[in-house]
């Protein structure tokens, strides 16, 4: 059976749920072996297993770790190249797309970003124009690399004990031609990724201000959501960009997406019109978010929200 | 300091796109405008050269003639030159084949940086950046939501989701920013006028020294099998606040068992 490589996102060793969604799928297409890059791989082989990585390379040197995206990228060439892996499979981050992007023209091999679904055939499902398509292709040349969004499968547990091989790699000049010089880790907010969450709740420009954010939070919190907001609030500095949902930041497919004071502009619905079910809050009836709306409220935020809150807290005793 | 921007003409993002019979993109369907994503990367390189005190942009475009508007739109808000790549062979190439023939470009042009926009608005891979670096082999410092040229040193401050990252690289590189970067200027009247009479150079697969078997739609390296609309989302369940519209909402949560 084909190996296919999985490359693993891992924060110090903790490896993310997308990465056993792209276990599953792997597991699809042949017999998995994830890629993992820095330190902490002890504990990350048992994880890694559970989700059927029957081996795990890894790459832990001063150079994947000082330097920007390119040192992984030629980590996982050089992988590919001594195994010659039926697929690879990447995170759809913004890292993860740049990863596979070098690594497509350096293997010759087609590339497809943004799958939402990869089946045994190899086909992979994306969709396209703010979510108004569905597109589904399949790489013609090469060894076929996908890039993968969260929540794109349900991961499956197959047990196995994981082999764990070092790899050396050498790299180019260019590779560590960029020096990380000063990195400020984001304050941890304790809700779950925005992303990969079953909830997201949502504010935009009739938040107002950055302390009317306190609302939002809270209900998200009785929910155990996790926050996103619209592009005019974190222009606007009321809440930081990486917390942006639509075309310039991230794109979430949750099964409830509560949007509260979001006119819903294209650029909005980009990142959000795929959710399972929509509920919004917005003071104007015309709002287009409402066309998108499973139910909509149309009044008062800072009074309907708080109501939602207390409701959600009463009822869940 | 010789900067070039990489700039692309898209469907508008605003208008209902579609696909052509040929699965790709349908660009007669809809207006064009120049990728709202590249004018972050356009008023980066003018607020280059304007904090140096000397310069020169030129513009680098991929597309069919109507992509000359995306150039003439860059030249208004400011800049010296355009050119583009045009040939009909380059109809459907993929992201790999584009970056090919932008890289094979920018061999023929004389820079110090390219600078370009995050991701078009129309693909949205947010590919070519990384693929042009890599084809060139230069260093790439991508996502940049800060920029500062100074002498042979790039700086950027890369915002992810986990930290916020200064990265530093020297000259030549290639840098793409993000809206997070600041408001795109508009062109004034003058500027419109200005760009009319700014040249723009033309060049074809010929002159890049590449086969026209090397790119386009049967050159792709992954091929659409199917494209299927979805169904709009229909609107539910309006209400308006009459002092329960918190306890409404929350009946309709409870209703779908979310509490």
């Amino acid at each position: 059976m084909a190996e296919i490589l999985v490359l693993v996102d891992h924060v110090d060793g903790v490896v993310r749920k997308t990465t056993t969604e792209l276990l599953t799928i792997a597991r699809r297409l042949g017999e998995p072996s994830a890629v993992y890059f820095g330190t902490g791989v002890e504990g990350a082989t048992e994880t890694l297993g559970r989700f059927g990585a029957v081996k795990v390379y890894v790459v832990d040197d001063s150079d994947i770790n000082g330097h920007l995206v390119t040192p992984k990228s030629e980590a996982l060439v050089a992988i590919a190249e001594k195994v010659a892996p039926g697929a690879i499979l990447v995170t759809s981050s913004s890292e993860g797309k740049e990863i596979a992007a070098r690594a497509a023209v350096r293997l010759g091999s087609g590339l497809i970003t943004d799958a939402v679904d990869v089946d045994a055939d190899g086909v992979a499902t994306q969709s396209v124009f703010a979510a108004s398509y569905v597109v589904t292709a399949k790489v013609t040349h090469g060894t076929p690399i996908f890039t993968v969004k969260p929540n794109a499968a349900t991961p499956e547990p197959a047990e196995v004990t994981p082999s764990v091989e070092r790899v050396t790699v050498s790299y180019s000049a260019a590779a560590t031609a960029t020096t990380i010089t000063d990195v400020s880790p984001r304050a941890k907010s304790g809700r779950p990724e925005l992303t990969e969450a079953a909830i997201v709740v949502s504010g935009g420009r009739g938040v107002g201000g950055a302390e009317g954010f306190g609302v939002i939070e809270a209900l998200a919190d009785s929910l155990g959501a996790a926050v996103g907001a619209s592009r005019a609030a974190t222009d606007a500095g009321w809440y930081p960009h990486a917390f942006q949902v639509g075309q310039t930041g991230k794109t979430v497919s949750p099964t409830l997406y509560l949007a509260s004071g979001i006119s819903g502009a294209i650029q909005h619905r980009a990142g959000m019109q795929t959710s399972k079910t929509i509920v919004a809050v917005n003071k104007d009836a015309e709002a287009p978010i409402f066309e998108l709306s499973d139910f909509g409220v149309v009044g008062d935020l800072f009074a309907v929200v708080p109501q939602l809150t207390d409701e959600v807290l009463k009822r869940k005793h | 300091m010789k900067i070039v921007v990489l700039v692309k003409h898209v469907p508008d993002a605003a208008s209902d796109r579609s696909f052509a019979d040929d699965l790709t993109s349908d660009r007669a369907a809809v207006d064009g405008r120049l990728s709202e994503l590249d004018e972050y990367a356009v008023e980066q390189a003018l607020q280059t050269v304007e904090k140096a005190g000397e310069g020169e942009i030129t513009y680098l475009t991929m597309g069919p003639a109507s992509a000359a508007e995306a150039l003439r739109k860059a030249l208004s808000m400011g800049g010296d030159a355009g050119v583009h790549v045009v040939d009909d062979a380059l109809h459907g190439s993929d992201a790999l084949a584009t970056s090919l023939v932008l890289a094979e470009a920018l061999k023929k042009l004389e820079w110090d940086v390219v600078i370009c926009g995050m991701a078009s608005t129309d693909g949205t891979m947010s590919v070519v950046p990384a693929m042009i670096s890599e084809r060139l082999g230069v260093p790439g410092l991508t996502l940049a939501s800060s920029l500062i040229i100074e002498g042979s040193t790039v700086t950027i401050r890369r915002d992810g989701d986990d930290a916020s990252t200064t990265i530093t690289g020297s000259l030549p590189a290639l840098v793409s920013v993000t809206d997070q970067t600041g408001e795109a200027r508009y062109p004034s009247f003058k500027g419109i006028m200005a760009a009319k009479k700014k040249p723009v150079t033309t060049w074809t697969l010929g002159d890049l020294g590449l086969e026209p078997a090397a790119v386009g739609l049967s050159a792709a390296w992954s091929a659409v099998a199917s494209v299927t609309k979805r169904p709009p989302r229909v609107a539910g369940v309006i209400v308006a606040d009459e002092g329960d519209g918190g306890v409404k909402l929350a009946d309709f949560l409870a209703s779908g068992k979310f509490i």
